[in-house]
């Protein structure tokens, strides 16, 4: 049997458990999500580099691994080590899930507005469950997405954010999701839904991190939904261990006049895939997606956005930035679809990559099917090395080496930290990045 | 200060200089003039330590102590400072954070303590107002954007905040309207001093009209083939360089 059926079968027999387990707690349309999902799941399997969408992602180092649930004890887990993981970034309202399961003695939430906060799952479907029927689930497809799948296989937490109309949230929301290694080879599928209601304002920051070294499987799943007039920033922070295994499927539906914006920076994971999927179903959507990737080892980070252009008058642009270093490799496949009818569609894409040695590799793919005659679409990709001339001109000024590349590194990343939508977000994330590189030992302090 | 013997160096394979003697003295200013191609950027990089600058030949000694061992930014630490004729643009790092970097790693290397935020932004304001530069240019990303003469301004400002001991200006005057010109003269004459040196590289005499120079070099391909006072200089713009096929080589 192939690795890649040994690792289908271990999951779908841990979710045949883990189904067993919940047994009659859950409203049964919950139940059934699990079921369908089981089977799903078992249909398809993880996805072969047969697939051209997995091409240049090979699973089966993580089908290699038997990953297991975290147990029913929490485990422990301290503020102090909460408030450790980044200062400038703490100070909004803070929610900390530890292995995929709600802890609120962690957490800081703040008033943000009236009638907003932020809520579990686990806390939801006990009580108030049929707000979540039909809304949960709805975006995010298990019949394309495997991994969506066994997600779903293994639904139990997460956290739910509903934005009430015409409501602007007075200061990020910060989702913290930990991996706690307590013990080697966990699981976790941390799930986020959003629904920003009509003229609503939201900007939230969702950040995996991990607490040690222990070798660990993030399958995340989140689905966003932007109805008319409504305004949802998100900030992905992905700085896991190297050791970690980070998978992320993020459905994103924009309605009329509405805008979403998502921040993917990903610092850390050694495997890392993320699919954001948007559909501007309405006129006058409007879509702006920023990547920045730091990688070095043998990281490999790979981004597969697709972007549905379904009406006329929609506005979507992409740009996603690489700086790989050591032996890592980089993918970057971006879809654009214009659908008949979706006149007026104004869609741009950008990768550009920056390869710092030898041994690292970028594979970008841009891909445009127009179905439309009266649209603008543009693509374009770039892979370079550091400016020779920039290096020589910084050390030239008394600048060291290390701390110049550095300082270059830091400057192509600086347009993808200048699109957040606060400057005070945007310095933390840079300082969050000077620290790294200094972890790093990739240079000296200038 | 500075002592070249024998001077032979090649960019990219090619030899461009071909045995450069030179002795500038700490408080001189020297001209060095030449028609294109003659190796005077070539010797303007072979001091600031450009990579893919050969030296194949001869030494080049600093205060004593041979530069060629050092990287640039030890040189630049040592007190040389380069001002290049094109200066090169740094998308998405401030032009302000820059320049406390670039300050702050030569004090560090000559013993004093790093400047914090408010006494470098007094000291930089100061700086600024002295090239006549625009303020909004410190948020600005480095050189982006910048005009020529912003950009010959911003080289100037850099100097003028980091006090070499040995400048040397490449070409600094190409490209520059008069009132550039004079600014930017000024920013240079304001740091002439007995314990500085300057090494003035151009093209035309023009600038020399506004650093008055104590000596003049004429380099032609790869040599100095005439030296003297800075009447050369004005020799030079009327007989222009023509004259330096006819003049033996050594």
């Amino acid at each position: 049997m192939s690795a890649l059926a040994a690792a289908r079968d271990h999951f779908v027999e841990r979710s045949l458990a883990f189904a067993a387990a919940a047994g009659r707690r859950d409203p049964a349309w919950l139940r059934t999500l699990r079921a369908e999902a089981a089977a799903r799941f078992g249909e398809q399997g993880f996805p072969s580099t047969r697939l051209e969408e997995w091409r240049y992602t090979n699973v089966t180092p993580l089908a290699n691994v038997r990953f297991e649930l975290g147990g029913d004890t929490a485990p422990a887990v301290s503020r102090d080590e909460v408030e450790s993981l980044g200062s400038p970034l703490f100070a909004c309202s803070v929610f900390v899930f530890v292995d995929g399961r709600f802890r609120p003695e962690l957490s800081t939430p703040r008033s943000l507005a009236r009638g907003l906060h932020i809520e579990s799952l686990a806390e939801l479907r006990a009580g108030d469950s049929e707000r979540l029927a039909g809304r949960l689930g709805r975006l995010a497809d298990p019949k394309r997405h495997p991994f969506v799948a066994l997600a779903n296989a293994f639904l139990d937490d997460g956290a739910c954010l509903i934005v009430p109309r015409g409501t602007t949230a007075s200061q990020p929301i910060h989702v913290v999701q930990l991996a706690s290694g307590a013990a080697p080879d966990r699981v976790q599928h941390p799930r986020l839904l959003v629904v920003a209601e009509p003229q609503s304002h939201v900007t939230l920051i969702q950040d995996f991190v991990s607490l040690s070294g222990a070798r660990g499987f993030t399958n995340a799943v989140a689905e966003i939904e932007v109805t008319d007039g409504a305004s949802v920033d998100l900030v992905l922070l992905q700085r896991e261990n190297a050791a970690t295994f980070h998978v992320s499927n993020l459905e994103v539906r924009i309605g009329r006049d509405a805008r979403f914006a998502a921040h993917t920076l990903t610092l850390g994971g050694g495997f890392v895939r993320n699919d954001l999927n948007a559909v501007l179903e309405d006129e006058g959507a409007c879509l702006r997606l920023d990547g920045l990737t730091v990688a070095g080892g043998k990281q490999l980070v790979d981004n597969h956005t697709v972007v549905d252009h379904a009406m006329p008058h929609g506005e979507s642009r992409q740009r996603y930035k690489g700086v790989l270093g050591g032996r890592a490799r980089g993918v970057f496949r971006g879809r654009v679809v214009v659908r008949p009818g979706a006149q007026k569609t104004n869609a741009a894409q950008s990768t550009a990559s920056i390869l710092l040695g030898e041994g690292a590799e970028i594979d970008a793919k841009p891909q445009l099917e127009i179905w439309a005659d009266d649209v603008k679409c543009s693509h374009g990709a770039t892979i370079g090395r550091l400016d020779e001339d920039a290096l020589f001109y910084l050390r030239s000024r008394g600048i060291g080496e290390a701390a110049a590349r550095d300082l270059l590194v830091q400057g192509f990343a600086a347009e993808v930290l200048a699109s957040l939508p606060s400057p005070a977000l945007a310095e933390g994330l840079a300082e969050l990045l000077r620290e790294q590189m200094r972890g790093a030992g990739a240079g000296e302090a200038a | 200060m500075l002592e070249l013997s024998n001077l032979h160096a090649s960019a990219g394979g090619a030899k461009i200089l071909k045995g450069i003697d030179l002795v500038v003295r700490a408080g001189e200013v020297h001209a060095v003039m030449g028609p294109n191609g003659s190796g005077k950027s070539t010797l303007a990089n072979v001091l600031a330590g450009r990579p893919g600058v050969e030296i194949t030949q001869g030494r080049v000694l600093f205060e004593g102590k041979d530069l060629t061992a050092l990287s640039p930014e030890d040189r630049a630490r040592a007190g040389i400072f380069l001002a290049f004729q094109y200066p090169v643009e740094i998308p998405g790092v401030a032009n302000s954070y820059f320049l406390k970097a670039s300050l702050n790693a030569i004090r560090k290397a000559r013993g004093e303590s790093e400047l914090d935020a408010m006494d470098f932004l007094a000291l930089v304001r100061e700086k600024v107002k002295r090239v006549e530069m625009d303020e909004k240019l410190l948020q600005r990303a480095v050189n982006e954007g910048f005009s020529g003469g912003e950009k010959k301004r911003n080289e100037i400002l850099q100097m003028a905040i980091l006090e070499p001991r040995l400048a040397i200006l490449d070409e600094t005057d190409s490209g520059l309207d008069i009132d550039a010109l004079r600014v930017v003269a000024n920013g240079v004459n304001a740091l002439r001093s007995p314990e500085r040196a300057l090494l003035v590289i151009t093209h035309y005499q023009r600038l020399l009209d506004y650093i008055v120079p104590d000596f003049v070099h004429v380099l032609s391909e790869g040599r100095i083939v005439r030296s003297g006072g800075k009447e050369l200089a004005f020799e030079l713009e009327q007989k222009g360089y023509g004259w330096l096929a006819a003049a033996a080589p050594r």
